[in-house]
């Protein structure tokens, strides 16, 4: 994936003189290579190492948008974007509707977020529900190479200020990628990764791969569940995510953000208040416990939901359907 | 780079009579949005810069096309030093839908984009970052612009201030740093908040060209903003002025400024930069006698005139609360 996200802003870097990256040790690659060569390649005007300071660095990029560049910058962690929010949330996301239309801010921001490795509590948090929270900035996610090619190059071209989430658990997973204009993917559609009858499983992330695996598990019980990647978590993709579930009847959410406050919750009130009349059964959340990420490998572990947590999930789900509403129809 | 910049040393008598009359159309403004406030007629937190015309009017007057000016929530005067319009500025403070954003910016939230101010902000040294963004788009651009940050001294004590003047110095960004240091930061004396009183001396740490100017001589910035101008155009990356300055009114309309003393008000009022400019354009022969009042006269009816002509359009209505979102 970390190649496919190379390719991503290599393109677009050649398609577009206005494009620019900016980030900490950018030109030699950042902690995970997705830059590597890119300076070689387009100068050091365009691809330029900062200095640690991610809340001028940000600023600047907003300011730089303002005035007709389409600045991509990478924040190294999900966790210092904290150091960069009120650029982002007060600025970035704002100037448009502040100005009533005079500004765009084509802004985007690459982040890597999510635990792996043991990193600890200040590398490895998900906060996509903070930035899908804010009017005017948009937040996807890619959980296989091919979408983090289509997608960052559509965030890249996006008039508006977009969050890129990476997982670094998923940088070196394989994957087919369609390179070129064609294999640009839109913003505000969710994927179907697994058709299933049963029960829809809503995931992005990392968290999409460990529900295909759940799906595998639980096909050996002869449950099939659908498992949706949404890849968009703002704007949502509402409408694939309702066809699915008016026709499984049942939904598990699954993320691996902290679940109290996550988006999960959001996902749940949307679709009750859509579909309740479909539902045989409440809505399913997984997510993370409320506490920090902690840093030994084992409670690292047992923070992450895996598969286990996602079919437990399920099996609850299933068994508190309520035989009425199924058999009405 | 264009060659319609103006020229930066001695005014002609042109140019003192355009210098003079904006800087009266900025009081004017100015005293037209606080009688209005006091009317009930503009809403939201309002912060005025009446007696601080010459910082704005001396840097605005020597900006051309490609230039960007970023302010804070003290920025009617720098918009309309950079050439926004009087009429959908009011408008926009007065929450009518004409207004230049819709009336969903407001007073702090002012954007000019077309005349080059391309935004103010209500966080307190949150434009400074946004300025240099301006300043590396013009150089990668090649436009030759210079992009102007202005704040006050309050802006000194942010991480954001410190962050950008070390990222200018090292990216050698055409910026030019512009703080008003009026001595207060909302109702506290700086020396309050900082042992640090010359914010100029902040720029010295990094390396940045620096100086402090008596930020009520129109003249005193207009030399100092050439300097600075010329240096960002040349490729020699920012400067910083800090220009001594005073607020003759509170933090915002509505403040009784109890916080200040009154000999220490009467004093500045001695040095209105408005009245200065004309004695020394009257003196230097560069105008006739009494300059200031008849320009006083005519800003005054001008606002007259705006101010009816906003009081009579439509208020921002719902159709638009939520545009402009996004795309």
């Amino acid at each position: 994936m970390v190649d496919a996200i190379r390719a991503a802003m290599h393109d677009e870097l050649a398609a577009d003189p206005s494009v620019v990256l900016f980030g900490e040790d950018v030109t030699v690659g950042g902690p995970f290579g997705a830059t590597n060569g890119l300076q070689d390649a387009f100068g050091t005007e365009r691809v330029r190492d900062t200095p640690i300071s991610e809340g001028a660095v940000m600023g600047m990029a907003v300011g730089a948008a303002a005035t007709g560049l389409r600045p991509i910058v990478e924040i190294m962690f999900m966790d210092f974007a904290t150091l960069a929010l009120d650029q982002l949330v007060n600025h970035a996301a704002k100037l448009r509707y502040m100005s009533g239309g005079q500004l765009s801010i084509p802004l985007t921001v690459r982040v890597q977020a999510g635990a792996s490795g043991a990193f600890g509590a200040h590398h490895s948090q998900s906060l996509e529900a903070w930035f899908a929270h804010v009017p005017g900035l948009k937040v996807v996610a890619a959980s296989t190479p091919r979408d983090a090619y289509g997608l960052l190059r559509a965030a890249i071209r996006d008039p508006d200020p977009v969050v890129f989430i990476e997982h670094r658990a998923l940088y070196w997973g394989k994957g087919p990628v369609a390179v070129g204009e064609a294999g640009i993917a839109p913003i505000g559609r969710a994927a179907l990764r697994r058709p299933g009858r049963d029960v829809t499983l809503i995931a992005w992330s990392r968290m999409a791969a460990t529900a295909l695996a759940a799906a595998e598990q639980l096909a050996a019980e002869g449950i099939e569940a659908e498992v949706l990647d949404l890849r968009s978590l703002q704007p949502l993709d509402l409408e694939t995510v309702l066809a699915s579930v008016r026709r499984t009847r049942r939904a598990v959410i699954a993320h691996e953000a902290v679940m109290t406050g996550g988006l999960g919750g959001e996902l749940v009130a949307s679709i009750q208040a859509a579909a309740f009349d479909r539902l045989v059964a409440p809505i399913g959340r997984v997510g993370a416990p409320f506490a920090p990420v902690p840093a030994s490998p084992a409670l690292e572990a047992a923070f992450v939901p895996g598969p286990a947590a996602i079919v437990d999930a399920v099996r609850y789900t299933m068994a508190g359907s309520i035989a009425s509403r199924e058999e009405a129809g | 780079m264009p060659e319609t910049y103006p020229a930066a040393d001695a005014l002609s008598a042109e140019q003192a009579l355009a210098v003079l009359e904006r800087m009266q159309l900025l009081r004017a403004f100015e005293e037209k949005v606080s009688e209005l406030y006091a009317r009930g007629k503009v809403a939201g937190l309002i912060h005025l810069a009446i007696g601080q015309e010459a910082t704005a009017v001396g840097i605005g007057s020597l900006l051309g096309p490609g230039d960007t000016v970023w302010g804070g929530h003290r920025s009617h005067g720098h918009a309309l030093a950079t050439g926004a319009d009087p009429e959908r500025l009011l408008a926009e403070i007065a929450g009518r839908a004409a207004g230049y954003g819709k009336g969903k910016g407001g007073s702090m939230h002012l954007v000019a984009a077309e005349t080059g101010f391309v935004t103010a902000t209500g966080v307190v040294a949150g434009n400074i970052p946004l300025a240099l963004g301006g300043a590396f788009s013009a150089r990668l651009r090649g436009t030759g612009g210079v992009a102007v940050a202005f704040f006050g001294d309050g802006a000194g004590q942010s991480g954001q201030f410190h962050e950008s003047l070390n990222l200018a110095a090292l990216w050698r960004l055409p910026v030019i740093f512009v703080c008003e240091n009026n001595g207060y930061a909302e109702f506290s004396p700086l020396s309050a908040h900082t042992p640090v009183e010359r914010l100029a001396n902040h720029a010295a740490t990094y390396g940045i060209p620096n100086v402090s100017v008596d930020g009520n001589d129109l003249l005193a910035v207009r030399s100092a903003a050439a300097e600075a101008i010329e240096r960002g155009r040349r490729g020699d990356g920012p400067t910083f002025i800090e220009a001594l300055t005073y607020r003759l009114r509170g933090h915002y309309e509505g403040d009784p400024g109890a916080y200040r003393d009154q000999a220490e008000l009467a004093a500045w009022r001695e040095k209105d930069p408005i009245e200065r400019l004309a004695r020394r354009l009257e003196a230097d022969g560069l105008m006739g006698p009494d300059p200031a009042v008849a320009t006083a006269e005519r800003a005054r009816a001008r606002m007259a005139a705006v101010a009816e002509a906003v009081l009579a359009l439509p208020a921002a209505g719902p159709a638009d609360l939520t545009t402009d979102v996004v795309a």
